[in-house]
């Protein structure tokens, strides 16, 4: 029972790092209809500007909220620069696209930071108070941050002028145009939030993962997981595919596969959902009329 | 006395197909224009042309004075024209609340409230569904809600494409006093783009009725009445 | 008297000249040049056979058909353990083992292709990304290690020639490579042109309409995803050979990127361009190394080893966003077009 427990409490953990990617893949689908398919390798980037101030000097914190500006500033600038001219290219184009500035991110990291592995720091000290047997100190951190941001997103969202126009944005940018919003700006907001949610990831789940270019590949899977479980154009949906998504992968490790084959899991889910049900548990189901 | 909205020579086309040739129009302050045609004459294409959205144009379009051909839609929406476009466009994900504060989204004094309250009036029904997700509005309410966000942003001149279309009679009357009303008192001009020809003359002061993308008549709505090409463009005698 | 034509009647056959002779000279390089050259251009140039194969089945798929796959990587790993298992295991003589590897991978591809061909556009790319994603792990698997010799791999003792006075290993090998990847070439051409082509085309660019028309997508789609893994399998298994060894790490995802960059370059739905972007896939990192090395002459140590590093990498990238942006029909587009400005300058010259 206690290692149930235990595997059920640590899914959890992880889920709130898939449940940050999910979100910020289901921000920028909604938004632009596009799979932002560099989002883990964005997220990996920012995670070494971090260690970058961190090894410098930085303190955690100050580190955290730099590299989340530089996040957002870089969102913003690849929207502006390379997305928004994909406004009417073709599927193939779009995917594309986003594969060349995964690898081209992937690989300027690797140039950039070297490929060893690095540790990084985590801002919870592994003797803190709050640790159980349950759960460690940076696992519960994991959920609390991640629910503090996720909550301010959904304020921004929720009762925000700004965050009303960026939703009308990307309900329908036609009518969001005739009442003044300027919708191209919209969506680079929109993609710069998404990068700050991938590098709210990145640095949370760095100190389990150690940092390495291909630090974010499987996270950016089970983010995906996530996204499709709980609709790929549902926000609401994405944070709770997330956590079941987290959970489901520790339970089926432990129990049924072996940790070897999780992400053959998350290849699972994703093929299941998209062949059996492509709107996910909470997604809207769209009839193409042709 | 210039006109507040003037086109002079507009051409539009869709891709290469060409839709509009040489339209010339006018709409003064305050005034209240019909702009009239068989289906396919381009009178959508008219107001997507003032606006920007969708349609290449050529030639010029002023609006009180400035010209806003080319300009992008929000900015020409931010100098003051309202658009109730083809098939009402509302968000039909969000609540009427969100619907009616997107129609404010420019606004930034102190009246948005009382503006919401006096919407409430013309259209009680918006108050009853205040909260509701504006899909689940029924046609005639969603054109309603349509109007009531395009008149948030208290504009000079409000473009209303077919407001009366698949509304019943009784609704369609109603609207039609609101607009006029409005008309009166806030001294808002208003381009009104109709199908039913009968409805627009008992509304406006001033017609222009499009043909095949030219603009073949114009004068106030008596003088069209008694005029053969109305009967052309709508009949082919 | 002069003879008046005009220049319509005088163009196509001066156009199919022309190609032709490209064709042929590039088949006398081809057929010649590796007699001339080191051992180790030979292996180079076998690379560039195999890749162009690989490239050839990708854009099979995402160029004629339109389904876009981002795993044909899976295929390409399929293709070569089968090849390695057969070799090592079963004694089964090298020739066979790209037929086996062809047979095995279009039974695999059909059957993806058939569990997937609801999934359009993104939602394709969706799953065959996270099949390359996940692939290398589950070819790790213990389960597996028999086989595949787990993390270890499993070397491979080269083809050797059967005329060892005329050709030595590595040119025999690459001349066999060679003709399997002619016979493809000749087999891809006719189903391009006939009746399938045209059928793939039409479902690549008009779905609703084609079925409608009595094309059976599924079965097309499906085959379609079966022809192409069945190509991706045989260049698996021409490069297990041509490397002699291979490992759950020779298939990360960058193989598939690599296939795609190549398709991408070359132009997504040429067959020509399939030659330009197998040439570019395998000299792109020699030349990245080249650059590397310039910045290590020029004094610039730091520069040098980052370019050598990440370069590659961070080139496909760069190259696949600048050449959708710009160039999206690939170098392939490119002398297309540069090929009808041609040809209308010289139609407009003839009718003076």
């Amino acid at each position: 029972m206690q290692a149930f427990l235990h595997q059920l409490l640590s899914g959890l953990a992880n889920g709130a790092i898939y449940a940050s990617v999910a979100l910020a893949l289901v921000m920028i689908f909604k938004a632009t209809h596009h799979v932002n398919f560099a989002q883990g390798e964005l997220a990996m980037f920012s995670t070494y500007v971090a260690y970058t101030l961190i090894e410098a000097g930085v303190s955690y914190w100050i580190a955290f909220v730099v590299t989340l500006a530089f996040s957002f500033a870089t969102g913003v600038a690849i929207e502006r620069l390379i997305m928004r001219r994909l406004q009417h290219a073709s599927a193939l184009t779009s995917v594309i696209v986003f594969i060349g500035l995964l690898v081209a991110v992937n690989g300027l990291a690797g140039s950039l930071f070297g490929s060893s592995i690095k540790q990084f720091p985590s801002p919870f000290p592994s003797q803190a108070w709050y640790g159980t047997t349950y759960l460690s100190p940076h696992e519960l951190g994991m959920i609390v941050v991640t629910l503090v941001v996720l909550a301010f997103v959904f304020v921004f969202f929720r009762y925000t002028r700004l965050g009303l126009a960026m939703r009308a944005a990307a309900e329908n940018p036609a009518s969001s145009r005739l009442v003044g919003i300027r919708v191209g700006w919209m969506l680079a907001l929109g993609w710069g939030l998404a990068c700050v949610l991938g590098a709210v990831a990145g640095m949370m789940a760095a100190p389990i993962l150690f940092l390495e270019p291909n630090m974010m590949a499987g996270v950016l899977l089970y983010g995906l997981a996530a996204a499709l479980l709980g609709g790929i154009d549902n926000p609401w949906g994405a944070p709770i595919g997330g956590f079941i998504v987290g959970v489901l992968e520790n339970l089926v490790g432990a129990y049924l596969v072996g940790s070897h084959l999780k992400l053959a899991f998350a290849l699972f889910i994703i093929v299941a959902v998209l062949v059996f049900k492509p709107s996910g548990l909470f997604g809207r189901t769209v009839v193409v009329r042709v | 006395m210039t006109a507040l909205l003037e086109l002079r020579g507009v051409d539009a086309a869709y891709g290469n197909t060409a839709v509009l040739r040489g339209v010339t129009l006018e709409v003064a302050e305050g005034g209240l224009v019909a702009l009239l045609g068989a289906n396919g004459a381009g009178k959508t294409t008219t107001l997507r042309a003032i606006c920007n959205s969708g349609v290449r144009t050529r030639g010029e379009i002023r609006f009180a004075g400035q010209r806003i051909d080319g300009q992008a839609t929000e900015r020409i929406v931010r100098l003051g024209v309202g658009h109730v476009p083809e098939g009402r466009g509302t968000f039909l994900g969000l609540s009427v609340e969100e619907n009616l504060r997107l129609g404010g989204y420019l606004r930034r004094d102190r009246h948005v409230a009382s503006d919401t309250a006096k919407m409430f009036g013309y259209f009680p029904v918006l108050r009853d569904r205040f909260h509701q997700q504006a899909g689940t509005l029924s046609g005639g309410e969603q054109q309603m809600l349509a109007i009531a966000r395009a008149l948030m942003s208290r504009p000079k001149l409000l473009l209303l494409d077919e407001p009366s279309f698949g509304l019943a009679p009784i609704l369609v009357q109603e609207i039609f006093r609101i607009l006029r009303v409005i008309n009166q008192e806030e001294r808002m001009a208003m381009l009104v783009v109709e199908q039913n020809a009968r409805l627009a003359f008992e509304l406006v002061g001033q017609v222009f009725l499009l043909e095949t993308g030219r603009v073949v008549a114009s004068g106030p709505p008596q003088q069209i009445a008694a005029d053969e090409s109305v009967r052309r463009a709508y009949l082919g005698q | 008297m002069t003879v008046v034509t005009t220049a319509a009647s005088i163009t196509p056959v001066r156009r199919f000249d022309q190609r032709m002779l490209w064709l042929a000279a590039l088949l006398a390089l081809a057929i010649l040049g590796p007699l001339l050259v080191s051992d180790y251009h030979v292996f180079q140039a076998t690379q560039i056979v195999v890749y162009a194969v690989a490239v050839l089945g990708l854009n099979l798929l995402t160029g004629f058909s339109g389904q876009i796959s981002l795993g044909n990587g899976a295929f390409f790993a399929l293709g070569s353990y089968v090849a390695v298992i057969l070799l090592s295991k079963a004694g089964v003589p090298y020739w066979i083992t790209p037929v086996a590897a062809g047979a095995v991978c279009f039974g695999a591809g059909y059957l993806f292709g058939r569990s997937a061909a609801r999934l359009e556009g993104l939602y394709l790319a969706l799953a065959t990304f996270a099949l390359a994603t996940a692939f290398p792990q589950i070819l790790k698997l213990e389960l597996f290690e028999r086989w595949t010799g787990g993390n270890q791999g499993v070397v491979l003792s080269k083809p050797v020639s059967p005329i060892p006075d005329l050709l030595g290993n590595d040119q025999w090998l690459y001349y066999y490579c060679l003709a399997v990847a002619i016979a493809l070439y000749i087999v891809a051409w006719n189903l391009v042109r006939g009746r399938t082509g045209r059928a793939l085309v039409a479902l690549r660019d008009h779905p609703v309409a084609a079925a409608t028309m009595g094309v059976n997508v599924v079965s097309y789609k499906s085959t379609a995803f079966g022809v192409s893994a069945m190509y991706t399998g045989v260049a698996g298994a021409l490069g297990a050979l041509a490397a002699g060894f291979i490992s759950p790490d020779s298939f990360t995802i960058l193989v598939s990127i690599q296939i795609l960059v190549g398709g991408v370059v070359g132009g997504i739905t040429s067959i020509f361009g399939t030659l330009f972007g197998a040439a570019f896939i395998q000299l792109v990192p020699d030349l990245t190394k080249k650059l590397s090395e310039v910045a290590g002459a020029l004094g610039m140590p730091a520069l040098a080893s980052k370019l050598s590093d990440a370069a590659p990498a961070v080139l496909y990238g760069v190259l696949l966003i600048v050449f959708m942006m710009v160039m999206p029909g690939g170098i392939a587009g490119l002398v297309r077009s540069a090929r009808a400005r041609l040809t209308r300058t010289r139609r407009n010259h003839v009718k003076t």
